[in-house]
């Protein structure tokens, strides 16, 4: 890794306007963590509904959708990638420093708003936030990798991340049993299902993967990604204008 | 010393060719790469600058391939035909960063160097985001020198630039042809080519179509047939006057004015206020017909 490309990489994401996101979808999570409390009395029932429908479901892909094509995706739009590519440095360096700053941000700004509006919302002695810290960090590496790798493919990032996210992980994955087979969001669930035990049918935690396999296919799909990101670097075509 | 050589290199985009089996050799001392908009010279710069693979040929640098040979850019500075930079840095943290990039032992002592050779000193310590475009275009320039690189490649420079930036990086480009290193610079204006070029190779629609000094360029661009439109008192006259002075292998009457076909332009622009004269012809107008550079091009093309 790359002190310097991670430095510029930082205030890339953190410079631009796009930054404010990064506080305010957390903001409002929390925000809506102090409504569930109030409403429901601290209900641990109501915390695991905010957390898989709100917190897990959309917030968190959302944010690493916002913080995977932050850390690469504009400056592939706007070609000032150029100075980053036009240094005899590795291109696995370039994309392992910037998943570096990528993971932090997300742990930062997804994974502990997260545990906190779960915290906030109501729990049973910091079981279920445990659980859930421990699957949304899991998710948010596979997510920022996949969402990494989907910026150098394509410019169109943010709409097939939008549309992975949201309406393959969500909507189909609600209808189709059979999705939830091919999700981060379930895969990583398995990990919050084998922490809480024998709560996770009380509360109704439940992953659709069983737990080996479904660490198994968040280590392939994050590594797999990172050796795409990698391969595609190093034949980035940049616009010319020509 | 360094040298670039393009052996036979082709690039196409689906069905549309951007460069067609382009062979050059470019060594040190400054060289023009001169063409029209979208003959490919951005295309060609970037596959010199290891951005671009070529579709068949091969771009080597002192014998390496520079096809993802990111070593290349010990030795390669490259100053973007784009604007982005990193806004939100100052023109001096921007520098000192593409030094550390670089590795070099001094990242602080390189940047003060490449900064005062582009006169950025003062400005330094503003954000880039708050430079005029004269500005980012020397803090480009600074980062593609910050490693003392024996290969500067600059996608149109001169794009955007007042008439003083202008003669500051003439200046600068001169002195570094001079230092020994090998600069290659894309322009579609002949002026500024043949002002501080030795060697110009000229690109028009993905081909090489010529290549030399400008002496020989001027003259192929000047040597060929040129066309004029005349306005005089008494057209006719002095149409049989052209002819009969041989000045000019076709004229034509027919438009309502006198439109002629010269292929020596040095002999009919001396020939013609001379045949005015002894004919008692009075010109009200002498107006070159094709003298856009695409029509040169053009010419250059056929040739």
């Amino acid at each position: 890794m790359n002190a310097v490309v991670m430095q510029l990489t930082l205030r890339g994401l953190l410079g631009r306007r796009r930054a404010l996101l990064l506080l305010v979808l957390p903001a409002l999570l929390l925000v809506l963590a102090g409504i569930v409390r109030w409403a429901s009395g601290a209900d641990v029932f109501a915390t695991v509904g905010l957390t898989e429908n709100f917190a897990f479901g959309t917030l968190l892909p959302l944010m690493c959708l916002l913080i995977g094509t932050g850390v690469i995706g504009s400056e592939i739009d706007d070609g000032s990638i150029v100075y980053l590519l036009a240094k005899p440095l590795p291109r696995r360096t370039i994309i392992l420093s910037k998943l570096a700053v990528a993971w932090g941000a997300a742990f930062v700004f997804a994974v502990l708003p997260l545990v906190a509006a779960v915290e906030i919302a109501g729990d049973d002695g910091g079981r279920l936030g445990l659980a859930y810290g421990v699957a949304a960090t899991l998710a948010a590496l596979t997510y920022t990798s996949l969402f990494v790798a989907l910026s150098v493919v394509t410019r169109n990032a943010v709409i097939i991340g939008l549309l992975y996210a949201l309406l393959w992980e969500t909507v189909l994955g609600g209808y189709v049993p059979g999705i939830r087979n091919v999700s981060v969001r379930q895969w990583a669930l398995a990990t919050a299902e084998s922490i809480l035990g024998d709560y996770a049918y009380v509360w109704g935690v439940l992953s659709a993967v069983g737990q080996t396999a479904a660490l198994g296919l968040l280590a392939a799909t994050t590594v797999g990604a990172v050796v795409l990101a990698v391969r595609r670097l190093e034949t980035l075509r940049l616009t010319a204008t020509d | 010393m360094s040298t670039l050589v393009l052996d036979g290199v082709s690039r196409w985009y689906g069905n549309v060719v951007a460069a067609n089996d382009v062979t050059m050799t470019v060594g040190p001392g400054i060289t023009g790469l001169l063409g029209p908009n979208g003959a490919g010279k951005s295309t060609l710069i970037a596959m010199m600058g290891g951005f671009l693979a070529p579709s068949a040929g091969t771009v080597t640098l002192d014998g390496t391939a520079v096809w993802r040979h990111p070593d290349i850019y010990r030795a390669i500075g490259l100053v973007p035909e784009t604007e982005a930079m990193y806004d939100m840095v100052t023109g001096w943290q921007f520098v000192v960063a593409n030094a550390r990039l670089h590795g070099l032992p001094d990242p602080a002592a390189a940047a003060r160097r490449a900064l005062e050779t582009v006169e950025m000193m003062d400005a330094k310590d503003r954000e880039i985001a708050t430079y005029s475009k004269g500005m980012k275009q020397r803090v480009k320039m600074a980062t593609a020198l910050v490693h003392d690189p024996s290969v500067l490649l600059l996608d149109e420079p001169f794009n955007g630039m007042d008439p003083r930036q202008r003669l500051h990086l003439m200046d600068l480009l001169r002195r570094l042809g001079q230092e020994g290193r090998t600069v290659l610079f894309s322009s579609h204006i002949l002026e500024e080519v043949e002002e501080i070029a030795g060697t110009i190779e000229v690109l028009v629609a993905g081909r090489h179509a010529a290549s030399g000094d400008f002496r020989r360029i001027r003259r192929l661009m000047t040597e060929r047939p040129h066309q004029y439109t005349i306005a005089s008192s008494d057209d006719r006259r002095l149409a049989a006057a052209i002819v009969a002075d041989g000045a000019a292998d076709t004229v034509d009457l027919s438009g309502g004015s006198l439109a002629v076909r010269a292929p020596d332009v040095g002999r009919f622009v001396h020939a013609l206020p001379r045949l005015a004269r002894d004919n008692g012809v009075r010109l009200l107008e002498v107006s070159p017909a094709d003298e856009s550079l695409e029509s040169v091009f053009a010419y250059l093309v056929a040739r």
